[in-house]
């Protein structure tokens, strides 16, 4: 049976409270990022929330010049692939503060957006900051 | 049985794709069917046809008219029949193609048609881009602000990353299919471009450019097809499907273990391969989903025409050109002929019929009796790959 705490929503939730977190199989123990109501490895339905350090490592990126209207005024930013330190890989937004060119295989560490605007997008969003910047006093979200 | 053939094409047919303006999918549809229905005068298509599958991507949201397969049957004159669309984003029409194929191969019907539509052209190119990343993964992909570009300049960082592909290896597949293209009337942009034009036009997704993207196009194309021991009843020069092969993945690129290779495509050629009793060393021209250029050097990787790695080597050896040992896209590929996306599929069908017809003019691969195409819905979540034989 699904609970509340495999879902997207719940997910997005975990972010908006400053949390990433898997859904870790209560059978097979893999973790899932993003949650969700059947574990696709042993068919199993059981799971519990674990949160993740928001550690990992960068796999690729990509720097979007040509945006979809939500994102324009954004634009031109970085999109990248991060593998977690627990192993589930997930896509978000990286901003860069020292603006040095990012490397694949970087330290990578998760931050969260606490400014979420009510309207698009309605869910809050994570983003990527390299771990050699998140002390870096030059960075303002 | 291994190269058996599963179906015959009797006929096949295309529009000219480019900015086909003031005109709707379906009257696009009909002059893909009217020369279909010349190239074989033997067909009563009313009486004849008994089946028809559309692939249509983005006709709900860019032309607001879902249901387009009983429209696009009637505007080509087809009887009362079965008529579905199929929908898998950008192999729309390629998995509509394999439905036909299993449809005729299963013994249900004698002959189907199939077909593919999409009109662009008349949108806004940003509610184009929006529309088309709907084939990316809503929650986790568009939500974080990823483009269609952005998914395949992905790949491309990482494929530069693991094997050293540069950007010149990239833009030289677009100055190819340009080249193709300039011979082919029906392509969109029928013009060639040099290698500093692609390499100095504007960034879309780095590392693509403008040059490293298909086009947003409008077209449609159909192929009819029959069970291979009716083929001759319609034409004598028939040819046949030998095999067919798709897979999925997951939508999210992100999921993937490996970013420099499209898994459904690796896995779709091989059962393509396998039913055909064929190998890559086998295959004679091809059309491949270059989408954006990086998906051409990972569509032969994937095909097996090269080891991994090894795409950004075969462009710089010309064998792929015209000319070449084994020529790709010589239609001009999605990006010189354009991409229609939900009409793509079929179109490489089509083009494969006319070279193992010889019936592709200046750009004819002389003797080429083996042909493949291979489609890719989205970033891969979908792919399609048929093979070809001249000869039953
Ligand atoms: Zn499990």
């Amino acid at each position: 049976m699904a609970s509340s705490h495999n879902t997207i929503e719940s997910f997005y939730k975990a972010i908006a409270e400053g949390k990433l977190v898997a859904g870790k199989c209560r059978v097979c123990n893999k973790l899932l990022v993003p949650p969700r109501p059947l574990c696709p490895h042993c068919y199993s339905s059981n799971f519990e929330e674990v949160v993740l350090k928001g550690k990992g490592k960068l796999l690729s990126y990509t720097i979007i010049h040509v945006a979809p209207p939500q994102f324009r005024a954004m634009a031109p930013y970085t999109v990248g692939i991060v593998e977690l330190e627990e192993g589930p890989r997930i896509l978000g937004v990286i901003h860069s503060p020292s603006g040095r060119p990012l490397k694949i295989g970087q330290e990578m560490t998760v931050s969260f957006d606490t400014n979420v605007h009510p309207t698009w997008p309605k869910w809050p969003r994570y983003f990527f900051k390299p771990a050699e910047d998140v002390d870096s006093k030059s960075w303002t979200s | 049985m291994v190269g058996a053939p599963l179906a015959a094409i009797v006929s096949a047919g295309s529009s000219k794709f480019g900015a086909l303006e003031g005109r709707l999918g379906r009257e696009i549809f009909a002059e893909a069917a009217l020369e279909a229905y010349e190239r074989c005068p033997n067909l009563d298509p009313k009486k004849d046809i008994n089946a028809f599958f559309l692939g249509q991507f983005l006709g709900s949201s860019l032309e607001h008219q879902s249901h387009n397969a009983p429209v696009a049957a009637g505007w080509a004159g087809l009887a009362q029949i079965a008529a579905t669309r199929v929908e898998a984003a950008c192999a729309s029409s390629a998995a509509a193609l394999r439905c036909g194929v299993i449809a005729v191969a299963s013994g249900l019907f004698d002959v189907v048609m199939v077909g593919g539509i999409e009109k662009m052209t008349h949108r806004e190119t940003a509610e184009v881009t929006e529309s088309l990343a709907m084939a990316a993964d809503y929650p986790f992909e568009q939500w974080q602000g990823l483009t269609f570009p952005g998914l395949f300049a992905l790949m491309a960082t990482a494929h530069m990353d693991k094997y050293g592909t540069t950007e010149e290896q990239m833009a030289k597949v677009a100055v190819k299919n340009h080249r193709n293209g300039a011979k082919n009337p029906k392509a969109h942009l029928q013009k060639e471009i040099t290698l500093e034009k692609a390499l100095s036009s504007k960034v879309v997704a780095w590392p693509l450019k403008l040059y490293d993207c298909s086009l947003i196009t409008d077209g449609a194309s159909c192929l009819i097809l029959t069970k291979p021991e009716l083929a001759r009843k319609y034409t004598d020069t028939p040819v046949y499907i030998v095999g067919t092969g798709q897979a999925s993945d997951t939508i999210g690129l992100y999921e993937r273990e490996d970013l420099t290779t499209l898994r459904a495509a690796s896995l779709a050629a091989r059962q393509a391969y396998q039913m055909a009793g064929l190998t890559p060393k086998d295959i004679d021209v091809a059309e491949v989903h270059d989408c954006f250029t990086i998906a051409e050097l990972i569509a032969y990787e994937d095909l097996g025409f090269c080891g991994r790695g090894e795409g950004g080597r075969l462009v710089d050896e010309g064998v792929t050109e015209h000319g070449g040992k084994l020529p790709v896209n010589m239609s001009g590929g999605l990006k010189s002929k354009g991409h229609p996306v939900g009409a793509t599929g079929v179109s490489q069908a089509y083009e494969i019929y006319l070279q193992l017809t010889s019936q592709a003019g200046n750009r004819q691969v002389e003797g080429a009796e083996i042909g493949l195409t291979h489609c890719v819905g989205g970033s891969g979540a979908s792919a399609v790959v048929h093979i070809y034989r001249r000869v039953a």
